[in-house]
């Protein structure tokens, strides 16, 4: 099996985004019509039933996180479109096809949880994907398809650390995105102190088809404890570096050899690195894993924002992930000590090690942060941060080595 | 109230007790820096990290409510190990000047380190690289010992009310800041020095003490303030029998009415006390001059006078003006001396106009 | 030229909008102008440092002065082994400056950039914030000879 489903994509290049009527002649809107129809409850149920899991990256049950949402008179339903994971475009792609799903899972949500009003954050790199939305919105409001629910568009800045959901919310408010400690969680105490549901541009585009067409038929497709579809976005060696959408029992090397239609130049395959920049670099031999989010989570990896950034055999790892680990240096919000302090040394040791002056004492120091970061960083990007480096080390430590100050 | 385990004592805590407190309730000593109990929390530090039964990640023991069940070892393996790294990771950006530094012997960043046994780091990179700050007559801030814990720009806000600092940039570059960079003179500053007691290294320090005495050097003298009439608690620092700075202290039993946070008089206006220009007598004023003179003469003088006024005019021509920087018991005792022993009603006080 | 009250004025209705502010205000001067903080940490309700620190916090955000485009080179892992430094290095020759900096006639500022989202055509710069894909050190010339 190697085909492409769309569902989210359905109807890319054949309608326009912005137009609610042109969404609607395709079957869109019927599913909030339908969610409308049901009890807060009945809709909360049938989400989780549809096992609908996070497409942001912690993979949580989107039924369950809103089911932890208590009464409140004001709630909000927070859109994350921060898509900041390097190679990831997936959210734009998204948006710039089928921005009324979006916006129709944003007031299926409302529905569920009671909330009239929805932000979507959208990094501050989209500025044409901050247009569409608006024009998309006012569309929708003037079809009369979200009823009292409205939208407003907020618009990051540059800042990654943003994708994580408390950071998000401070942006929101205007402060600088530092993370949050959490608890209390956003779902019980977000924007503005009150119950927020947070959740990605795909998790909310999924909804409209999980309400149409039951959630049966949506559990029923790809892996059966992470169903659906996921979009992946194809960089580095391939020769077709571009979006798809499959099924999540898809299996990795099919994404490379043939979506991706195989390494470029008719090179060998040396790694591949999945979910981002803060993903693991996966070797050859795990490449026959499904991309869903437990088989990923099996071999030390994340399926993540759906980034996969293939590279071939001349690829200097220990060159990329110096670079990766400048990334990490410059996204650091700051807030907390091993994150800020420890990417900074992440950072000041693979340089060492990429120009040839490290020792072998420098990669055991380098894993002792890694494993400090993971354990004790405040929130998901000083955790994840190390994890390009470990995988590496493990998959590719000959590579280090090849670089230390006795070898060369 | 919950149960919970910690370090294989059980203990039993009321609903909504975070768990630095369960911990410290059984008799652990968690190590805290960005930690302040009058202050919002921060959780930034991850110094008070501990180990819960369960969970993949260490957690942040001030900003983690304690759980029933909760199975919490405080010094474990993973929980020393990380401790020692950050503070491995704060001591490679860090301008070690301990033997002259004015929180020597009073610094957590020094305390912690010789209690996990840190002597130098490993990531020896690049090192401080930030320098001093702002001309001003009070407040040194070298940021080269900055931890970056935010307790001065929490304190300032919290406490003090001036917002005057914050974080500026992100990341590794991130430092507290003025508005745009600029001195602390062209801010809300109201030069409260409350960040200086709430910092818990030396990165803050008060200029006008600086170079008379370490911490555990001075006696600290409990007293009042006695520039107005809040009647705030302030330490003096004293050195040889010479008031060499004033702190203050922070227990409410001690400071119940300003829990520690002074005014820039009150911690940074004493430097009078040893002024060769004070009065050391009373003065008599006399053909247009001042000369001394003892306190029994001058009182003596003084009550002569006043009595040779009740009696030509009456008791209602004389009235007794008391002041805030005296204290209340002092105020009792000066309306008393009026009604009581002048026999008058004319009794007033500056708190009053 | 719209003067700065009036943008900032303009976002006052949206809460805890001083970010959306700070877009408009870059939007006209390309930078945000000291003046301008202030004014926007009082319409906002905030104090000058938390302004300065939210300024401060975002790379998209400038406090300082910048030429009239600003170019971005994307260095994130896929523009990166896409030869991003070849590029950059190629526009730092032809523009003459360093990153960070801007050109003497206040025509371009060079900085760089994590991933703007549009790796199907690595490497990418952005001027302005608008994309431009499929760079080369070969195209740079042609590419900012383009903007006036
Ligand atoms: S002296 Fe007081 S007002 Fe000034 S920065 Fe420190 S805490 Fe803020
Ligand atoms: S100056 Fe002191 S209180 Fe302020 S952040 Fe630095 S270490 Fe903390
Ligand atoms: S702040 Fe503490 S560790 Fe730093 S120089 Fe002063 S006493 Fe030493
Ligand atoms: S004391 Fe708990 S994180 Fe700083
Ligand atoms: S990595 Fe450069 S645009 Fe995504």
């Amino acid at each position: 099996m190697a085909e492409e489903i769309r569902i989210l994509l359905a109807h890319a290049d054949q309608i326009d985004p912005a137009q609610a009527e042109d969404y609607i002649k395709v079957g869109g809107y019927k599913g909030l019509e339908k969610a409308r129809g049901m009890t807060s409850k009945d809709l909360i149920e049938e989400v989780k039933k549809s096992g609908l899991r996070g497409r942001g990256g912690a993979g949580f049950n989107a039924g369950m996180k809103w089911s932890f949402v208590p009464p409140a008179e004001v709630k909000y339903v927070v859109c994350n479109l921060d898509e900041g994971e390097p190679g990831t475009y997936k959210d734009r792609i998204i948006c710039e096809k089928n921005a009324q799903a979006l916006i129709e899972g944003m007031a299926i949500c409302g529905v569920a949880i009671n909330a009239q009003q929805g932000y979507i954050y959208c990094r501050g790199e989209y500025p044409f994907v901050v247009d569409l939305l608006r024009k998309a919105i006012q569309s929708a409001k003037d079809v009369g398809a979200l009823g009292d629910f409205d939208i407003e568009v907020r618009m990051g800045a540059g800042a990654y650390v943003c994708g994580e959901e408390t950071a998000l919310i401070e942006s929101i408010e205007g402060h600088r995105g530092e993370p949050r400690f959490k608890p209390p969680f956003p779902g019980v105490a977000g924007l503005w102190g009150v119950p927020t549901v947070v959740n990605n541009v795909e998790t909310f585009a999924c909804l409209p088809y999980i309400l149409t067409n039951g959630a049966d038929c949506f559990a029923s497709i790809g892996a059966p404890k992470y169903p659906g579809t996921k979009v992946l976005t194809l960089t580095g060696d391939v020769n077709n570096p571009t979006y798809f959408e499959v099924p999540t029992n898809y299996i990795l090397s099919d994404v490379v050899y043939k979506l991706g239609g195989g390494v470029k130049n008719g090179r060998k395959f040396k790694a591949v690195q999945v979910g981002g920049t803060s993903g693991a670099f996966i070797p050859e031999q795990n490449l026959n894993t499904p991309i869903d989010f437990d088989s990923m989570s099996a071999i030390g990896a994340a399926l993540g924002s759906g980034a996969v950034l293939v590279m071939d055999e001349t690829r200097d790892i220990v060159d990329i992930v110096t670079r990766i680990s400048k990334f990490f240096e410059h996204e650091s919000c700051g807030k907390c000590n091993p994150c800020r302090e420890g990417t900074f040394r992440c950072r000041e040791i693979m340089e060492k090690i990429n120009s040839g002056r490290a020792t072998e004492a420098d990669i055991d120091n380098l894993l002792l942060l890694a494993r400090v970061m993971k354990r004790a960083a405040l929130c998901g990007l000083g955790q994840a941060a190390p994890v390009p480096i470990t995988s590496t080390i493990e998959h590719f430590g000959h590579e280090y080595r090849r670089k230390l100050l006795q070898y060369a | 109230m919950i149960k919970l385990t910690i370090d294989g004592k059980e203990i039993e805590v009321a609903r909504g007790t975070m768990l630095l407190d369960a911990c410290r309730q059984a008799g652990a000593d968690i190590p805290t820096l960005c930690y302040d109990p009058d202050l919002r929390l921060a959780g930034s530090c991850r110094m008070c990290v501990v180990d819960v039964k369960g969970r993949p990640a260490l957690v942040a023991s001030c900003v983690a409510p304690a759980e029933n069940g909760m199975v919490v070892q405080t010094e474990s393996d993973d929980v020393v190990e990380s401790r020692k790294i950050i503070l491995e990771l704060l001591a490679a950006r860090h301008k070690f000047e301990c033997p002259t530094c004015e929180k020597d012997g009073e610094c957590k960043l020094q305390d912690y380190m010789y209690r996990y046994g840190v002597k130098e780091s490993r990531y020896d990179g690049e090192g401080p690289h930030f320098g001093m700050e702002d001309p001003n007559p009070f407040i040194e801030r070298d940021y080269d010992k900055c931890i970056m814990c935010t307790r001065c720009v929490r304190a300032c806000d919290g406490i003090t009310g001036a917002q005057a600092i914050n974080v500026k940039d992100r990341g590794h570059h991130a430092k507290i800041a003025a508005p745009f960079d600029g001195k602390l003179a062209d801010s809300t500053c109201v030069f409260c020095g409350q960040c200086i007691m709430v910092c818990p290294v030396g990165a803050l320090s008060s200029k006008v003490a600086a170079g008379q005495g370490k911490p555990a050097q001075n006696k600290k003298v409990l007293t009042t303030c006695t520039y107005c009439g809040t009647g705030c608690t302030l330490e003096l620092n004293v050195n040889n029998d010479r008031v060499v700075g004033v702190t203050s202290n922070r227990d409410e039993n001690w400071s119940p009415v300003n829990k520690g946070a002074l005014c820039v008089k009150g911690r940074f206006g004493w430097d009078f006390i040893h002024s060769p220009d004070r009065l050391t007598t009373p003065m008599i004023r006399e053909n247009g001059g001042l000369r001394p003179a003892s306190w029994d003469e001058a009182l003596d003088f003084a009550a002569g006078k006043i009595k040779e006024i009740k009696e030509k005019y009456g008791p209602d021509s004389l009235a007794m003006f008391s002041s805030a920087r005296v204290t209340n018991e002092e105020n009792y005792l000066a309306q008393k001396l009026m009604r009581a022993v002048i026999g008058t009603n004319n009794v007033d006080h500056c708190a009053r106009l | 030229m719209a003067n700065y009250q009036d943008i900032i004025a303009s976002c006052k209705d949206k809460k805890g909008g001083i970010i959306e502010a700070y877009h408009a205000l870059q939007r006209e001067f390309n930078y945000i102008p000291r003046e301008a903080v202030a004014e926007a940490a009082r319409v906002f309700g905030v104090s000058e440092a938390q302004a300065y620190g939210v300024a401060t916090f975002y790379s998209y955000l400038s406090v300082e002065k910048r030429g009239k485009y600003i170019v971005r080179m994307c260095e994130s892992a896929p523009c990166h082994v896409a030869g991003a430094d070849k590029v950059l290095k190629a526009m730092e020759d032809y523009l003459g400056i360093k990153v960070g900096e801007t050109t003497a006639d206040g025509k371009f500022t060079l900085e760089l950039t994590e991933c703007v989202g549009q790796c199907q055509a690595t490497p990418v710069i952005t001027v302005n914030s608008q994309p431009v894909f499929n760079v080369s050190s070969e195209k740079i010339p042609e590419i900012l000879s383009a903007y006036k």
